[in-house]
């Protein structure tokens, strides 16, 4: 097609839509520069990877068969006989990793930059929105395979759920969708993958994206402009495809040399395999729930665990309400050393577990 | 306000009143619809509760052949795995092998002479009781009938 045509097709398609009153959106799109300008790059890093997952996850729903009779054989033949599929699978694992891992990052360091002031409320609670869906795809994810690790992490995630007190047994059947983890458990947690999880997720990246885009990227207090802003088409943009390059030759190669396992099928009667761990982001509450007593007062062990873990989240949370210095622009060293502090504790947890 | 024409529209409470009263309604009739599609989705979501109760007579868990003493085999009663243990000192014991702190299927370690599990190293000793780690409440025990070569399991807890 010759550029006078292209442009023509171009033409007809503004004058219906008039997209092109939207590009001094694009055009006005500025990335200021400082000495932490680098840590701008994680969420770009952190949308990239999402659509990594997207498309290997339509390609994995073309072969996946829910169910306690297919799951486990289709996935088996996903790894084994379709071509590539042991990549798209392995890709997918990893990603998902990886995915969590850049969020969390992108997470603490607008934690750390105080990214969260005033007018910027509503980016973060949408972020921590989509690290909390991010949590969800990859707990329940992690079921559909059906095999027998994935049977026992839903059956422990499941009754931490029971764990929490009052609503905890109501929770718990609605998760497992009955008492025990069964075929109706694999049922919902198939649909929540797919289908509840992705909608959810569109609509807290759109906000999120759309609050970006009003409000400009927040510059942390006190840094001092190391020159002008960026644009962000196409300087920043080219600079994110240089990392999204790198990313998904990473992404290559960790499936070529470490691909996604698949362990026994889930047997519902036989004994939880020895050495069995969550993915690594339930790493830092999988460690604390073992080491927490059968009894703390008069509460259960992991009933005051599981309490806990949701404080912590909730703290989080509401970090941008809670810190009213930063929110009228004086520094909060504290605020920040809490944070920082929390990091540590579930970064030591989590390494703790990887080293055992 | 006096209209002639419209003597019944003045024995009518004043406006804002009625408007008030049409808004509420209004709102009751929204309310209503809403919990008329709210309730079933809810109830929906939550399956029905299985009958519960115990699982009549008992089944073949294992055979003494194949049991030696300090082995333990995992074994369905009913929907739950329960465990069948020879101990060493040469008796029959059988629990729910669902572990009391997150419902892992327990094992029997010969190593360590207990029931373990895995999934937080929880640890219970050959009487049920929760001897180690974070399980909060001993397994529930079930009866064992041994018949010739034959150890027979009935959900039936024992105390």
């Amino acid at each position: 097609m010759t550029a006078a045509a292209l442009r023509k097709v171009a033409g007809w398609i503004d004058a219906r839509t008039g997209l092109s009153g939207s590009r001094h959106l694009l055009d006005a799109k500025v990335v200021p520069r400082h000495r932490y300008s680098v840590f701008y790059y994680l969420g770009g890093m952190a949308l990239f990877l999402f659509v990594i997952q997207v498309v290997t996850g339509l390609l994995l729903l073309l072969y996946y068969e829910p169910g306690t009779a297919t799951a486990y054989e289709s996935v088996k033949r996903i790894s084994g006989e379709i071509p590539f599929g042991w990549l798209v699978r392995s890709i997918h694992r990893w990603s998902a990793d990886i995915f969590i891992g850049v969020l969390m990052l992108h997470m603490l360091t607008a934690f750390v930059m105080k990214a969260y002031r005033p007018p910027r409320e509503l980016t973060w609670l949408t972020g921590v929105g989509a690290l909390g869906l991010g949590l969800g795809f990859g707990f329940s994810g992690y079921l559909l395979p059906w095999d027998e690790v994935a049977f026992f992490a839903t059956s422990v995630g499941t009754a931490v759920a029971g764990a929490v007190p009052f609503v905890g047994t109501l929770l718990l059947e609605l998760m497992r969708g009955g008492e025990d983890v069964t075929g109706a458990t694999l049922a919902r947690f198939f649909a929540l993958h797919v289908v509840v999880l992705p909608f959810a997720a569109l609509g807290l990246l759109g906000a999120h994206l759309a609050l970006v885009q009003r409000h400009g990227m927040s510059v942390p207090p006190g840094a001092t402009p190391t020159g002008p802003p960026r644009p962000f088409v196409p300087d920043f943009l080219l600079r994110d495809l240089v990392g999204w390059t790198l990313a998904l030759a990473l992404l290559a190669a960790l499936a070529a040399l470490f691909p996604a396992e698949l362990a026994a099928k889930a047997n519902p009667f036989a004994s939880a395999p020895a050495g069995i761990k969550p993915e690594w982001y339930f790493y830092a509450p999988f460690q604390q729930l073992k080491m927490i007593p059968a009894r703390i007062g008069p509460f259960e062990g992991e009933a005051v665990g599981t309490v806990g873990f949701m404080v912590l989240g909730a703290l989080v949370v509401l970090a941008p309400f809670l810190d009213r210095r930063a929110a009228r622009g004086e520094p909060s060293p504290w605020f920040t050393a809490a944070g920082i502090a929390l990091f540590l504790y579930l970064a030591g947890l989590t390494c703790y577990v990887w080293l055992h | 306000m006096s209209d002639p024409d419209r003597p019944a529209l003045q024995r009518m409470p004043p406006w804002p009143e009625r408007r008030a009263l049409l808004d509420w309604l209004l709102g009751l009739s929204g309310a209503g619809a809403l919990l008329a599609v709210v309730y079933p989705v809810v109830a929906f979501v939550f399956p029905p509760r299985q009958a519960k109760g115990k699982s009549k007579g008992a089944v073949l868990a294992g055979r003494v052949s194949e049991l030696p003493p300090g082995s333990g085999i995992v074994f369905p009663l009913g929907t739950q795995p329960a465990i069948l243990v020879h101990t060493p000192d040469d008796k029959w014991r059988a629990f729910s092998a669902r572990c009391t702190h997150l419902s892992c299927t327990v094992r029997y370690r010969e190593d360590i002479g207990m029931l373990f599990c895995p999934c937080h190293d929880g640890r219970f000793d050959l009487t049920g009781k929760n001897a180690g780690g974070p399980p909060p409440r001993p397994l529930p025990e079930h009866t064992v009938v041994v018949k010739g070569d034959e150890v027979y399991v009935a959900e039936v807890e024992v105390g």
